[in-house]
């Protein structure tokens, strides 16, 4: 039973990938374990605290609550993929100026949930930033660098609009 | 020659950290990322009940299972690895028998480890410890702490006779006396929940034994390396200079990351007994049930008031319920001693009597989680504070302000007996005041009462211990460093290289090294790389705990880079036939001092004195690294400053929101304000955690009801208030550098902040006052009395 398998293709940042998978491995550990890809970490696998997320098919998703076989024929973003295509470059560059990250091991999902709110291209307040953003835990910034860094980074891509 | 350390920029500066980019793009590598050839996994059986003799352990189906390689028990593992106790010479009547990596016949709390399963993979590993069958015959717990004292209790070891583990008293003055002729006294009663670090990273090893050298290589994401690696030499029997210990990035510590975990040292055995690579990364679930616990305190506390409004005398009874074992190494009594150095320690307290008794229970062990102690010193002393100036119809403002200690009273002890250098109470306070704006709070507060909405405002002044000496642990004997190293190398283009004992779990103490560098020699920061954390390269140093590593290590960094800047003047002193008095080292250029006349470069100084020594005089020998150490002089750095909440709470749900959080802190010289305001604000979170949410609950069978993210609730963004930060800077003054912690000093303010502000809502509607955190939605209906 657990060591049933299946083939699964899917493209992970933007390139092709098949594999045969055990059907009870979840996204994040085929992401690691198969493709060394090792941006999205596992903090709980029970989906809690969000440092799995990853972007499925447009939406973040927590990858540990997703099997890989689940992702057969989906796009895959990783942090991996979304920094080598530059869209979350003006996003990391205010966590940086702000020093919205400590230890790390939040941030490539905390990155990828806002990527998704900042795609929306909608205005939010900063409640609504910090609801949005409820799903990823931080443990060690206080969450308001965070809020400001994704505040400005949307203030400033709605006044390029 | 003799430089004077020079506190240059970019000391003081908010520099980007230096390993933000990389965290940022998710290459950030931690333990688990990394992979060795021919690597094991280990998955490990664990006690189901609080208190369980193991009758028989049989593998053999586990065995047989895919991918399976070995099962070992804890007797295996002690035929490697002699057992630890958290017994230490300094504290006599401290009880706590000897301890395995793996329990030994008897399991005495939940998540206690008593077998090991190593596969080729993790999935497999914990396929089969699934199938390890364990008999277990049952015993009783002690689980109910307030009964844990009593006659007849069930006893975690019987052989002791007794669940008391310790006791301590410290007392000044005669607080009888000042009790008996007080104009008014003020008591009440508190518990503190149960709390844990959740680090995100869980625990992480990767233990590398090669039989061939007998050397140990051990990927630890750990605060304290060279611990670790004296604690695998103790107990693993392998010499110490054979071991080294790494840490790569670390995803969190708290305190959680300083401990000694029976698994994790099992895992160092297991590569030891098969000679292959053994990793463990804990799950979330063993996270909760074996990762260090903190607090779990009852205290009962009260002041004797004169009628002028001075505090005459505090008394403090604190249990301090800790787990099976006295923790190694930390001996789970820094609770309870920092709780009695520390209540009453922003005041003029001349007559003070506390104790605390420690018992044991079947539950995990307690031990350093951030604020140790000091945020339940901080809550008792503050919630305290306010229930005076209520009794005296004084403006808790006032009433603090005609109690604290003045900056004319430093150096002095705190009521418990702790040294303290000038702090500046008065000065946080008018700060803060200001910074929150508090007349027009209090006005804000009154026109919302009117409108029907309940809000309160909560102040908590708050002292605790940074960077402790050799006298805080040394008398332990049990291998806590209180040094910290730093190798400052020039190269030969002119960059710098540091190689520093301390870690770094995301603080950003690897900045600040580089930046004390930078500016203590007199180069660009970018000029300077700094690498630590791995006990083969560096000098000695303690690690991360206690609030130490940039007032410690940080000093460490500027005496090493002062020695190197007077090595560097007095060659070129050489080369230029000039006193090296009258040169300077600036930005990497070396100039006449003053003047800032440029003589000549540092690469230019560097080259010669590394290839073209043929050039230079030959008696002159060019020393471009330098090596310097540092061990603090005093007991501690005691740091202090003073936090406010502002709170909203809803009568009818119970639920207290958290509108805005003000702390001003004073941690000494700051070395980056960005790093101490974040540092600040994540510990305040912490705090605020442990106010509303955070509770590790244990039934009455010691079974722990909290082992998930769903149970256990940790603070999340839309939940949290902005926090603004003020600083005031009283410099250190017993070191260069001037700095002292300031990692845990949000955590030891943030929950009594809000207690008083929840207090300060719901008293005035007859409400009885709140002594218990968290204060979830139903102390808050307890306390209204709308349910029982």
């Amino acid at each position: 039973m657990t060591d049933e398998t299946r083939d699964i293709a899917l493209t992970v940042n933007g390139a092709a990938v098949a594999r045969t998978v055990k059907v009870r491995q979840h996204l994040v550990d085929f992401l690691r374990h198969e493709l060394e890809i090792t941006g999205p970490h596992l903090g709980c696998e029970h989906g809690v605290c969000g440092a799995c997320t990853v972007r499925v098919n447009g939406r973040a998703v927590r990858g540990c609550l997703m099997l890989a076989v689940q992702a057969d024929g989906a796009e895959v973003a990783t942090i991996e993929g979304l920094t080598a295509s530059g869209e979350v470059a003006d996003l990391q560059e205010e966590f940086v100026k702000r020093n919205a990250l400590q230890c790390g091991y939040c941030t490539p999902g905390m990155v990828t949930t806002a990527a998704e709110l900042l795609a929306a291209k909608a205005p939010m307040t900063r409640a609504e930033i910090r609801a949005f953003l409820s799903g990823n835990y931080c443990r060690c910034t206080g969450y308001q660098a965070i809020i400001d860094a994704v505040e400005a980074t949307l203030a400033r891509r709605l006044a390029k609009r | 020659m003799t430089t004077t350390p020079s506190i240059r920029s970019p000391i003081g500066q908010r520099v980007e950290r230096t390993r933000s980019r990389k965290l940022i793009a998710g290459r950030g590598r931690y333990t688990d990322d990394m992979r060795l050839p021919r690597m094991l996994h280990a998955a490990f059986v664990r006690s189901p009940y609080a208190h369980a003799r193991i009758a028989a352990i049989d593998p053999a189906r586990a065995l047989a299972m895919p991918g399976v390689r070995h099962v070992f028990t804890g007797a295996d593992i002690a035929r490697v690895c002699t057992p630890w106790s958290g017994e230490a010479p300094h504290l006599p009547t401290l009880k706590s028998p000897p301890q395995h990596a793996l329990a030994v016949e008897i399991a005495k709390w939940q998540g206690e480890p008593v077998a090991a399963v190593l596969a080729d993979s993790r999935a497999e590993a914990e396929d089969a410890a699934a199938e390890v069958a364990v008999a277990w015959e049952e015993l009783p717990a002690a689980a109910d702490a307030t009964q844990a004292l009593a006659p007849g209790a069930a006893l975690v070891h019987p052989a002791l006779g007794t669940n008391l583990a310790f006791q301590h008293t410290v007392a000044k003055g005669e607080a009888d006396k000042a009790f008996a002729g007080a104009a008014h006294v003020v008591e009440a009663s508190f518990s503190f929940g149960r709390h844990t670090g959740v680090t995100l990273e869980p625990r992480s090893i990767i233990a590398d034994y090669d039989p061939s050298l007998g050397t140990l290589t051990v990927h630890h994401a750990c605060q304290a390396p060279f611990q670790m690696q004296h604690v695998f030499a103790m107990h693993l029997g392998i010499p110490e200079h054979l071991i080294r210990v790494v840490c790569p990035d670390v995803g969190g510590g708290f305190g959680i990351k300083l401990h000694i975990y029976g698994d994790e040292v099992a895992a160092c055995a297991m590569s030891k007994l098969t000679g292959r690579p053994v990793k463990f990364i804990a799950d979330r679930i063993e996270s909760m049930l074996t990762d260090i616990h903190a607090r779990d305190h009852r205290v009962s506390a009260r002041l004797a008031l004169g009628s002028d409004g001075t505090i005459r005398a505090m008394e403090l009874e604190d249990l301090c319920i800790i787990g099976a074992y006295a923790n190694y190494r930390r001996f789970s009594s820094g609770e309870g001693m920092l709780i009695l150095f520390f209540s009453g320690a922003p005041y003029r307290i001349p007559n003070y009597r506390a104790r605390f008794r420690m018992p044991f229970q079947n539950k995990n062990t307690t031990g350093m989680y951030r604020g140790v102690g000091q945020p339940i010193a901080c809550a008792v002393t503050e919630a305290l504070a306010d229930r005076a100036a209520s009794a005296l119809g004084l403006d808790p403002v006032e009433f603090r302000r005609r109690n604290y200690l003045r900056e004319a009273d430093f150096p002095t002890t705190s009521p418990g007996g702790m040294p303290m250098e000038k702090l500046a109470f008065e000065r946080a306070l008018d700060e803060l005041v200001k910074l929150m704006r508090y007349p027009e709070l209090r006005a804000e507060q009154r026109a919302e009462r009117v409108k029907g909405t309940l809000r309160g405002i909560g102040l908590a002044t708050f002292v605790e211990i940074t960077a402790p000496g050799p006298h805080y642990y040394g008398p332990s004997r049990h291998g806590v460093s209180s040094n910290d190293g730093a190798t400052v190398r020039l190269d030969p283009t002119g960059k710098v290289r540091v190689i520093s004992s301390v870690t770094d779990q995301g603080q950003g103490t690897e900045t600040g090294i580089a930046q004390i560098v930078a500016g203590g020699l007199g180069v660009r920061y970018e000029d300077v790389s700094v690498i630590h954390s791995d006990t083969a390269a560096s000098a000695y140093g303690g690690g991360a705990w206690g609030s130490r590593g940039t007032a410690i290590g940080g000093e460490a960094a500027l005496l090493a880079a002062t020695e190197l800047k007077g090595n560097v003047l007095k060659l070129a002193g050489t080369v230029l036939q000039a006193d090296p008095g009258t040169l300077d080292l600036v930005d990497g250029q070396i100039c006449n001092a003053g003047s800032g006349v440029v003589r000549m470069s540092l690469p230019e100084l560097a080259a010669l004195g590394y290839f073209r020594q043929n050039e230079l005089p030959p008696d002159v020998q060019p020393e471009f690294a330098v090596t310097r150490s540092f061990n603090p002089k005093k007991m501690a750095a005691v740091a202090s400053g003073i936090q406010a909440a502002y709170v909203e709470v809803d009568p009818d749900t119970g639920i207290v929101r958290l509108l805005h959080h003000w702390v001003v802190e004073d941690c000494g010289r700051l070395i980056n304000p960005a790093l101490v305001e974040e540092q600040i604000r994540g510990g305040v979170v912490q705090g605020l955690g442990a106010a509303l949410f955070e509770h590790i609950v244990y039934d009455e069978r010691g079974q722990n009801q909290t082992a998930t993210l769903v149970d256990y609730l940790v603070p999340m963004a839309s939940e949290m208030p902005d926090i603004t930060i003020g600083h005031i800077e009283t410099p250190y003054e017993a070191t260069m550098l001037g700095a002292k912690g300031a990692g845990e000093a949000g955590t030891v303010g943030a929950a009594a902040a809000v207690l008083n502000a929840v207090n300060d809502a719901l008293v005035p509607l007859g409400a009885t006052p709140i002594g218990e955190i968290p204060i979830t939605p139903d102390v808050v209906l307890k306390a209204l009395k709308k349910i029982t």
